[in-house]
């Protein structure tokens, strides 16, 4: 049933008794076209866009346990494209449109909210480190504006801008960020895809690569063998995992990220702030918990669950950064493991293997990233080139000297 | 995750650094490979999901570099030893 406001009135008149599951839980067929591992938001995304862009809709898409249990269900949902560099802000800048046409395209409600994200700056460098990446966002057609202390002050009046050690001095703000709901995209890829008859499969974890000397042709799982002459990693923090089944090492480390919730409280942070002097962001959930975060814990981890000393770094940042938070009680955190590349960028290319696609490497900023990698991943699948957009976000890359490394930090993934 | 430095005793975890995988070493420059030896010791990680073993800095502490072997699922830690030249 298309989603409306009258499937919507028809359904509540009848007592919700007719909603059907908007997606089919499949069984595996021993062969498809494309073969997509991974049921987060990038494998959900590819196929979708496969199917509904690019015409190939014998697509199974594997998952080892539930759809959007992974760092598509643990990720603060923000969404921006304030990158700096030129092969990164054209491909976020992308996956930003594709947000906001996203709830048409898909007939789901993502809850997509542009409220904007403000990063602030505390020092003279900041603000010119952060003026210099606003007028790289504008130069390539992204909206950005340089904020001084008395504009910032009218958007988020409650922060400590007098602070002794790093007082607020202005920010640079994106108005067309915000947040969306993570499940409901995870969903409303789901559906789109499965409209056109994609297998999305759960349950399902990939365990092995069926080989024809050096071209993967199928894999095996524990649901059994499936062929397909493409076959496309989308695992997020397990790609060395995966990637190292068919032998390969990837120039990626997986790390812990956690993130908190507190109790619900009235509408109070309008859109994302980041503060600049600690690691510490937030935003507003449309249930009224403040949903924050900060830094990864640094070391290599599968273990989706992080230490101490990192939840006591985000709360003096929040304590930093707007002291009235100090009263407010959390409800829960929880920690996602992502690849953590070797420059901060991530990798949406052909492996060296034939028959293998990668995607991966998306660090922290991989929800944002969703819409765009899903479409030029499909691109790269069906055509057998790389989208222009993602053209830099290659795999050879580093042994060949073109660094992607927004931060420049260099080859040290816990610090990007 | 509590490390036991063999010099300090137990130590909260925040008092250390990591550096990463403690396999890696620094190739021969003027071996023929060389090129592809750097790529691989500077890029390439095999980021196992299990036992690793990797470099931590004690600056809390006795500011020791130390070769820790943990558990990347569990967080388990094994043993700690000082890091030295192989
Ligand atoms: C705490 C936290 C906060 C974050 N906040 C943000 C944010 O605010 N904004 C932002 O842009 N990004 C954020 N991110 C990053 C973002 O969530 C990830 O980069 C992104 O979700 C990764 O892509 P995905 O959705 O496809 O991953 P996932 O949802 O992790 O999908 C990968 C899937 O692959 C499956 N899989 C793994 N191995 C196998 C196998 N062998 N066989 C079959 N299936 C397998 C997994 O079960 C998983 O479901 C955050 C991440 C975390 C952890
Ligand atoms: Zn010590």
């Amino acid at each position: 049933m298309r989603r409306s406001i009258f499937s919507l009135a028809l359904n509540a008149l009848t007592g919700h008794r007719l909603w059907r599951p908007t997606w089919r839980d499949a069984v595996p067929k021993p062969e498809y076209d494309v073969i997509i591992i991974g049921g987060g938001g990038h494998g959900l995304a590819t196929a979708h866009y496969l199917a509904n862009v690019f015409g190939i809709q014998r697509v199974a898409v594997l998952e080892k346990s539930w759809i959007g249990s992974g760092n598509a269900g643990r990720n603060t949902t923000i969404i921006r494209s304030n990158y700096l560099l030129p092969g990164n802000n054209a491909f976020y800048e992308l996956s930003m449109k594709l947000w906001e046409g996203l709830e048409q395209e898909l007939n789901y409600n993502a809850m997509v909210s542009q409220r904007g994200i403000v990063n602030l700056y505390h020092s003279d460098a900041q603000r010119d480190a952060y003026a210099r990446r606003g007028n790289s966002m504008r130069l390539h057609g992204v909206d950005a504006e340089l904020l001084d202390r008395d504009q910032v002050r009218a958007m988020v009046p409650f922060l400590d801008f007098d602070n002794a050690r790093f007082p607020v001095k202005g920010g640079l703000l994106q108005r067309r960020a915000g947040t969306a709901r993570h499940d409901a995209v995870v969903w409303g890829y789901a559906a789109a895809a499965s409209r056109r008859g994609v297998d999305i499969v759960q349950n399902c974890e990939v365990t092995g690569f069926i080989r024809n000397g050096d071209a993967v042709v199928g894999v095996e799982t524990t649901r059994g063998s499936i062929r397909a002459p493409k076959i496309a990693m989308a695992v997020a923090g397990n790609s060395s995992r995966v990637a190292a089944l068919a032998g390969l090492r990837l120039p990626i480390e997986s790390h812990v990220l956690q993130a908190f919730v507190s109790e619900a409280v009235k509408p109070l942070i309008p859109g994302v702030v980041t503060f600049g002097a600690g690691h510490f962001y937030v935003s507003q959930s449309d249930k009224g918990g403040l949903v924050f975060g900060g830094d990864i814990d640094g070391y290599n981890s599968y273990a989706q669950r992080g230490n101490l000393p990192v939840v006591e770094d985000v709360a003096e940042g929040g304590m930093a950064l707007m002291p009235m938070i100090g009263r407010i009680r959390l409800l829960r955190s929880w920690g996602g493991i992502m690849d953590m590349s070797m420059d901060g960028s991530p990798i949406i290319d052909r492996s060296p293997l034939p028959g293998l696609y990668l995607n991966a490497g998306w660090c922290y900023g991989g929800f944002k990233a969703i819409p765009g990698s899903g479409f030029c991943f499909a691109h790269l699948i069906a055509k057998g080139e790389p989208h222009p957009t993602a053209a830099a976000l290659r795999l050879d890359r580093f042994e060949r000297g073109y660094l992607l490394d927004e931060k420049g930090q260099g080859a040290q993934p816990n610090l990007h | 995750m509590r490390l036991s430095c063999p010099f300090c005793g137990p130590r909260d975890s925040a008092e250390f650094t990591i550096l990463g995988d403690a396999g890696v070493t620094r190739p021969d420059p003027d071996a023929p490979d060389a090129p592809a030896a750097f790529f691989e010791a500077v890029y390439l990680r095999d980021n196992p999901a299990g036992p690793h073993r990797e470099y931590w800095y004690h600056g809390a502490g006795c500011r020791q570099w130390l070769v820790v072997g943990r558990d990347t699922v569990t967080h388990e830690i094994f043993d700690v030893t000082l890091a030295r030249r192989p």
